[in-house]
């Protein structure tokens, strides 16, 4: 019980930490090294740490699997939703500069929000491929 | 190198949960490298995807299958000999392109001086690598995201735990 | 070539021998050893090799990482580094499916062996056409 104890209080101290580090890499992206890989890896692997730590019970309740099955489809669709925005107002598909009247602002809202798709649809995977796993190994047949 | 020293001490161990392990320090010293090369973006992905990601989904992998490698039958002397063949030929045709970081090389000189001295220009954020990914490049970053579904589909198919009709 | 030339070739090339050398190394595991997760950490190792492979040719040694800012004036190549970025994400998707394969052929095969799997759908084995279990 005293090994739990200390990984829970770790855990408990980490994980916002790691959710926090991982809003900064995703809306960072354009300023430094990040973007939304890397930030939709970081966050799945926060949700994954509470999951190994607390169980899956608890993970599950925290994000549901309807939640995350949708984060993977809702994220492409924000990066097409985006593309075709840009065909609405009358340029080409996913281009950027005529979202906005100024072409290179519309050039800094394109790349917001296409990257806000790709981490939302990067970590959706990556969590959703860990319940798949996790959830198999519970009730194993053999 | 540690990285050579970690592969072959991959090659020849046959506890499965050190091998995984190991792969996870070797994608850490990979990305430590990757650093050195100036490849700070390529560098968060390969130790957060590498090292963190890919070593969780292996570990589950081996608690679902249980197993440590069996003995080899025999030898593996044609695998060997193989794979020594194919480097010497690698080396001997890397021989040929340019030596490193030589600025006159055709890597340098193509597109990437449009992108470096244009994008302040053009779409004005520090990291360029992010501008190429999202805006010169988007449509493949596009492909990429639809890739990453697919996967994410392709195991939610390979992995669903269907209710079990009884036995017949 | 001169001796001291190609000493000098050799030298400006160590980049490559290092990664021919993973490369390899990736290689044998992948071909030589049986077991297929250890199968996967060899192609694991193998696409490493690679992405070491397009991003050692970018850097200019004297320059920065290519975020732009005031301060610097040579920054090596990016274009790599975006070809790169896309390329491990796609390895861990694949590694991804590859696991699940690996976790649905041990519940069919009862083993991760290489050979065994083979022997049980061999139809002239000695044992008998065991296949799949379902």
């Amino acid at each position: 019980m005293r090994h739990d104890l200390i990984l829970r209080v770790i855990a408990k101290l980490l994980i916002p930490f790691i959710l926090l580090f991982a809003l900064y890499v995703q809306f960072h992206g354009e300023l430094g090294p990040g973007g939304g890989f890397q930030a939709g890896v970081i966050m799945a692997a926060a949700v994954i740490f509470y999951g190994l730590i607390f169980g899956l019970a608890d993970v599950r309740k925290l994000v549901p699997e309807r939640l995350v099955e949708s984060m993977m489809a809702f994220g492409v669709l924000i990066y097409g939703g985006v593309g075709v925005a840009g065909l609405l107002l009358g340029g080409n598909y996913l281009d950027y500069f005529v979202l906005d009247p100024d072409p290179v602002l519309g050039q800094h809202r394109g790349i917001f929000w296409v990257e806000v798709g790709v981490g939302v649809t990067v970590s959706g995977v990556m969590l959703k491929v860990f319940y798949m796993f996790a959830d198999r190994g519970g009730a194993e047949d053999e | 190198m540690l990285t050579a020293a970690t592969v072959v001490v991959i090659a020849r161990s046959r506890n499965l949960f050190g091998v995984i392990v190991l792969g996870g320090l070797y994608s850490f010293l990979i990305a430590t490298v990757m650093v050195a090369l100036d490849a700070v973006d390529v560098a968060m992905t390969e130790a957060s995807v590498g090292a963190g990601i890919s070593t969780v989904l292996f570990l589950a992998a081996l608690h679902l299958s249980r197993s440590e490698e069996a003995r080899p039958a025999q030898k593996p002397w044609l695998p060997l000999a193989v794979s020594l063949a194919v480097g010497g030929l690698l080396m001997y045709g890397t021989l040929g392109l340019p030596k490193f970081s030589d600025p006159g090389a055709p890597i340098h000189t193509h597109v990437a001086p449009r992108y470096l001295n244009e994008s302040p220009r053009e779409v004005d954020i520090p990291n360029v690598v992010t501008a190429v990914l999202a805006s010169y490049r988007g449509y493949d970053t596009l492909g990429e995201v639809m890739v990453v579904f697919t996967a994410g589909a392709g195991v939610l198919a390979l992995l669903r735990r269907r209710r079990r009709s009884p036995e017949p | 070539m001169t001796g001291a030339e190609s000493a000098m070739t050799w030298g400006n090339h160590f980049s490559y021998f290092v990664t021919v050398f993973m490369m390899v190394a990736g290689l044998f595991i992948l071909i030589a050893r049986g077991n297929l997760i250890k199968k996967l950490v060899g192609l694991g190792i193998f696409q490493t090799s690679m992405y070491l492979l397009y991003i050692a040719p970018g850097k200019l040694v004297g320059g920065t990482a290519p975020i732009l800012s005031d301060r610097f004036t040579v920054y090596s190549n990016p274009l790599p580094h975006v070809l790169i970025l896309t390329a491990i994400v796609v390895g861990v998707a694949t590694l991804a499916l590859g696991l699940a394969l690996v976790v649905r052929i041990r519940a069919a095969y009862g083993s991760i062996e290489e050979d065994e799997v083979l022997d049980m759908d061999a139809p002239a084995s000695p044992q008998g056409e065991q296949g799949p279990r379902q």
